[in-house]
This record gives structure tokens, sequence and C-alpha cells, in this order.
């Protein structure tokens, strides 16, 4: 149920975050998902693309350090407090959110979500438990 | 100008050849004790110097051969030590720059003996016991803040030993104790000057007629520009933590240049890359020999500071000699808000994180009147786990580590690789954009 995010280190220099795109650009590389950590001297990129391994293997290729990192892509209902929902089973459950992002892109009437959790094992237990939708890599590379 | 005050008129007045006789007898008490210590032993006895005996005049001091910083880090702990270790009374030690510190030992004369020094060095300057001494540099096992202190005592001042930091404490006790002597470093007391309309204090509250200062090196510019800030006089100290800190040399009241207590160091100028001893007036290398210090006797030390002597007599009627100020170093050491730093240090500290990769650069520059160090590192691709929380970490345990190396808190900076310069070749590791104050 995991789908893969690469995370990229990147200076605060000007231009870099450009060299990243133009790459992935110039690959063939679709961003589906993105998302800056911010510090005042460097940001970590995450992103989830529609071809990941080609991706990690072009970023390093071209002197990136990057690294993949497993997430959860969770269905949203796309309505007010669908996310709260989410969250309040979560919190209910003591699952601790990392980071999310949104998706640029939606499958259907729901809204995707990007979720890394402390503990992933538990994190998908409890979503499943709850009926709520994890997104399966193949229905996350098909958008 | 001031009136001309003496600690000890005889010892400071005398002429050349009583200082000579002092200092012949002194070499020969000085060369009885080292024979006493491992490393001396061995090295006394290769030139054929086996007792005093062996001393007949001052030019026998050149049969010993020099001392360097090394020497002292590869007989660290007890190599140079020279008695009974019951007869120590303090030591100091600075940190090493490879890990391995050194030392200095005390028995309780020899303290006696460079407190004493520090007295006679207070009093040059027309400083008296009518003063209120406020010593604004670290205690400790630093060797500046507990010479002066004492020094200081012994001359009967009153004594603040605020030490170093706190900005906001220090003028408060200023104020509160009309402070009219500081002991503190050049660029501290310049940072000082800013600070003073932020607690809303001015200078005629203050009382401040003096400053002793050192510990990093500084232009006849900074001095002035001292002088003209606070209004005060600013002299200028000289001393290593190998000689047992300041009261190596100081500045009289005419402030030009630094008497040698000659009586207690003998000083040559020598040309670093042969070793040849140089006349006065030329500058060069100063080597230095302790002849008070018996617990740990070190004679001919290289300082790997460049300066030249002065000859011609002073106008406040002392013979010692007077020490240039110090014109740069033979070595690569940076002097940082103070504090000795050796490039080396910053390297070895690096080179034991795995995270980071080889290449790194050293900036300093000046935030103000405060140097600012930053140590600049790539981090190592494989060791990237894609976590921000991960970075913030890393950038956290380079700084303590690095603080727990060489004393001072730098900012770290993590680059993503091939940014900085290669390890191999002439890579410029060290960039600084300091002028000199």
């Amino acid at each position: 149920m995991k789908i893969t995010q690469i995370s990229v280190f990147l200076e605060n220099r000007k231009g870099r975050l450009y060299d990243l795109c133009r790459l992935l650009g110039d690959n063939g590389i679709n961003i589906r998902a993105l998302n800056v950590a911010e510090t005042e001297s460097f940001g970590v990129l995450r992103i989830v693309v529609d071809k990941s391994e080609l991706a990690i293997k072009t970023l390093k290729d071209n002197g990136f350090v990057a690294n993949l990192t497993d997430v959860i892509a969770v269905e949203i209902a796309d309505e007010p407090g669908g996310l709260a929902n989410v969250l309040k089973v979560l919190s209910e459950e003591n699952v601790n959110v990392e980071y999310m992002y949104g998706f640029v892109e939606k499958s259907s009437d729901k809204a995707l979500m990007v979720f890394r959790f402390e503990d992933s094992q538990k994190g998908t237990e409890v979503l499943k438990k709850c009926d709520i939708k994890i997104a399966t890599a193949e229905e996350i590379e098909g958008l | 100008m001031s009136d001309v005050r003496y600690w000890n008129k005889e010892i400071e007045t005398a002429g050349r050849s009583e200082i000579e006789t002092v200092q012949l007898d002194r070499l020969r008490g000085i060369v009885t004790s080292a024979l006493n210590a491992p490393f001396y032993k061995k090295q006394l006895c290769k030139v054929g110097i086996n007792s005093a005996e062996d001393i007949k005049s001052l030019d026998d001091l050149r049969r010993i051969p020099f001392a360097e910083k090394d020497d002292l880090r590869q007989n660290y702990p007890k190599g140079f030590l020279a008695v009974e270790p019951g007869e120590v009374v303090r030591i100091h030690t600075s940190s090493g720059t490879t890990g391995i510190p050194t030392v200095i030992y005390l028995t309780a004369a020899d303290l006696n003996a460079a407190t004493d020094l520090l007295a006679r060095s207070i009093v040059a300057t027309g400083a008296g016991r009518e003063d209120v001494f406020q010593n604004m540099m670290s205690y400790g096992l630093f060797t500046g803040g507990l010479g002066l202190h004492y020094g200081a005592e012994r001359v009967g001042m009153m004594v603040i030993p605020a030490g170093g930091g706190n900005t906001k404490r220090q003028v408060q006790l200023m104020k509160d104790f009309q402070t009219t002597v500081l002991h503190i470093t050049p660029s501290y007391l310049l940072h000082i000057d800013s600070k003073l309309a932020d607690y809303g204090v001015t200078l005629e509250q203050l009382n401040l007629k003096k400053a002793f200062i050192g510990a990093e090196p500084h232009s006849e510019n900074a001095r002035c520009k001292i002088e003209d800030t606070y209004r005060i006089d600013a002299y200028n100290s000289y001393g290593l933590s190998e000689m047992n800190g300041p009261g190596v040399a100081f500045e009289c009241v005419y402030k030009n240049d630094l008497h040698v207590w000659e009586d207690a160091y003998i000083v040559e100028i020598i040309d670093s890359e042969t070793g040849q001893i140089l006349p006065d007036g030329q500058e060069g290398e100063v080597v230095l020999t302790n002849l008070i210090r018996h617990a740990m006797p070190l004679m001919r030390y290289r300082t790997r500071d460049l300066a030249f002597i002065h000859t011609e007599p002073c106008k406040c009627g002392r013979s010692h000699r007077r020490l240039s100020r110090i014109l740069g170093r033979t070595d690569d050491m940076l002097i940082i808000n103070g504090v000795n730093v050796f490039p080396s240090q910053i390297e070895e500290v690096i080179m034991r994180i795995p995270e980071v990769g080889t290449n790194y650069q050293i900036y300093i520059e000046k935030d103000g009147v405060l140097d600012r160090l930053t140590v600049k590192v790539e981090l190592y691709s494989k060791m990237f786990l894609g976590e921000a929380k991960q970075i913030e970490k890393l950038k956290a345990k380079i700084r303590e580590e690095l603080s727990a190396s060489i004393t001072i808190k730098p900012a770290v900076e993590l680059h993503e690789p091939g940014i900085l310069p290669v390890s191999e070749g002439k890579a410029v590791r060290v960039v600084d954009s300091r002028k000199q104050l």
C-alpha cells in the first residue's frame, strides 16, 4: 500500500529548484505531488512522480542528494471536515503524523493526500480499520 | 602623562649587566630543575649539559635545543614535570590541535613569581590599589583570567571577577562599582560600546580609566579607536599559556610597545626558517625561556608569534627591552574572539563524522566588531535518509562536537556535494575576511 516518495536535499542556492524541475521535465518525468521542508539554509524537497525509479537514477546521476522514502497516499472526501475526520481517527489511535501534503491531481471526487507517519505500519492499520481508502502505487502511476 | 610608578623599582630599572646576572643565576636554577623532567633529562644530556655547572654564561643557552608545541603534546601529560606531583599547586591546560592538550604545572613558588610579574605589569600602567579592576577574561583552564586576577589582588585593587560574556551584567557592574580598569579582549571592548545605549547607560555614568587589552592581536588603530570611544588609556598585554599566560610583556604608561620582564623571561628573535638568531630590530619568531617556573621548565620555546625587539631606552626608566606588538604567526593558528583555534582541530572533528564528506571550509568574518566562525561541510550522499530533521540533528551534532574541541560554537552550513573545493591539492580551506582590528 505504500507509495514511493523521493526526498532531495537542496541547499538554498538560486536556481537549484529550477535545475531539478528542468532535469525531471527533460527526462519526461511528471511530478504528481510536491512539498518542501525548508529551513534557513537548506530545504528537503519531497516529490511523488510517475516514474520513481527513473527519477531517482536521473537525480543521482546529476549530482543530487536524493533518497527514497515510503509514504502513504490517502483518499479524502473533498468536502468541509474531510481531512479533519481522517485526522480524528489517527489522533484517537495515537498515530503521529510527521508531515503531509496534497496531490496536484484528483482521481475522483476525492482529494489525495500524502501522509508520512512516525509508525508507518500502525498508521496503515488504523486507516484500514476505519475504512479509509489508501491508494495503491498502480493507481498513483495511472493518474 | 601619568606619573611613573614601579612595583619593584630595583629590578625594573636595573642595568643590563645586573639583569644578565639575574638571568644567568636563574637559568642555572631552571636547568637544575629541568634535569628532573624526563623530556629535558634526555634533551640536555644529548648536548652535554649534565648540571647547572655546564651553564658558564648566557651564551650556553644557545646549546639548548628549541622546544616546540609538538614537544609539549608528545610529552603530555607528565614529560615536562620536574617536581614531585605533591609540589604542584595549579595546572592549566589548553586544547590541543589534534585532540592532545598541553599542560603547565606550577608550584606555590612558581605561582607566586608569576603573580608578582602581573602586579608589576599592572603598576607599570599607572594603576594602583585605589583602582577597581573588572576582569572580563574567562576564568578556569584559560590562563588569562586567573593570572591577572591574582596580580590585581596583590596590587590591592578591588577585583570584580566578572569572567567573560553577559554584556548586560558587565555594564551593570561597571556602573554600580565604578570600575576604573578593565581586562578584556579588544574586540569585546569595542562591541560593548554598541550595547551601552540599549542598556540606557552613558559613558558619563561609568568611571572607566584604563583597559588592559590582550589575547588577540590588534593594530594601533584599534587601540586609538578604543581610547577615543571610551576616553581611556588602553595597554597592550602579551603572554601565552605555555609561559604562564599574561605577564610576559606589558606596556608602561608611555604605551610604546611592551616591556619584556627580562629577569623572568629570556627573549630571542629567530628566523623561523633557519632557526638563526636575529639582531634586535629585525622581525622574526619570538622564542622564550621561562626563568621562574621550576615545576615545568620550558626553555627556548618557539611561540610562533612574529615580532621584533626595541632597544632604545624608554622614558619610564625601565631597562627591560620592549617587544613590538604581535605582527603575525608562523603557523596557521587563528584567533577567534580571543580563542586560539587551529584549522586542524576543526578538520579532526569533521573527519570523524560519517555523515559528511571530507571537503570543508572555514569562514571567519566580522559580525560588527566580533568574529563569526562558520564551518561549511558537505552532506555525504549515501548518508541522507530523506528527512529534514535528520539534517537539523546532524548540524546540531557537528556544532556540539566542534564546540567541545575548540571551545567556541561555530555556525555550521551543510552543502550538497561538489560545492566546496576538493580535499586534494592546495584547496583554500580557510577564508578569513576579517580586517585586523
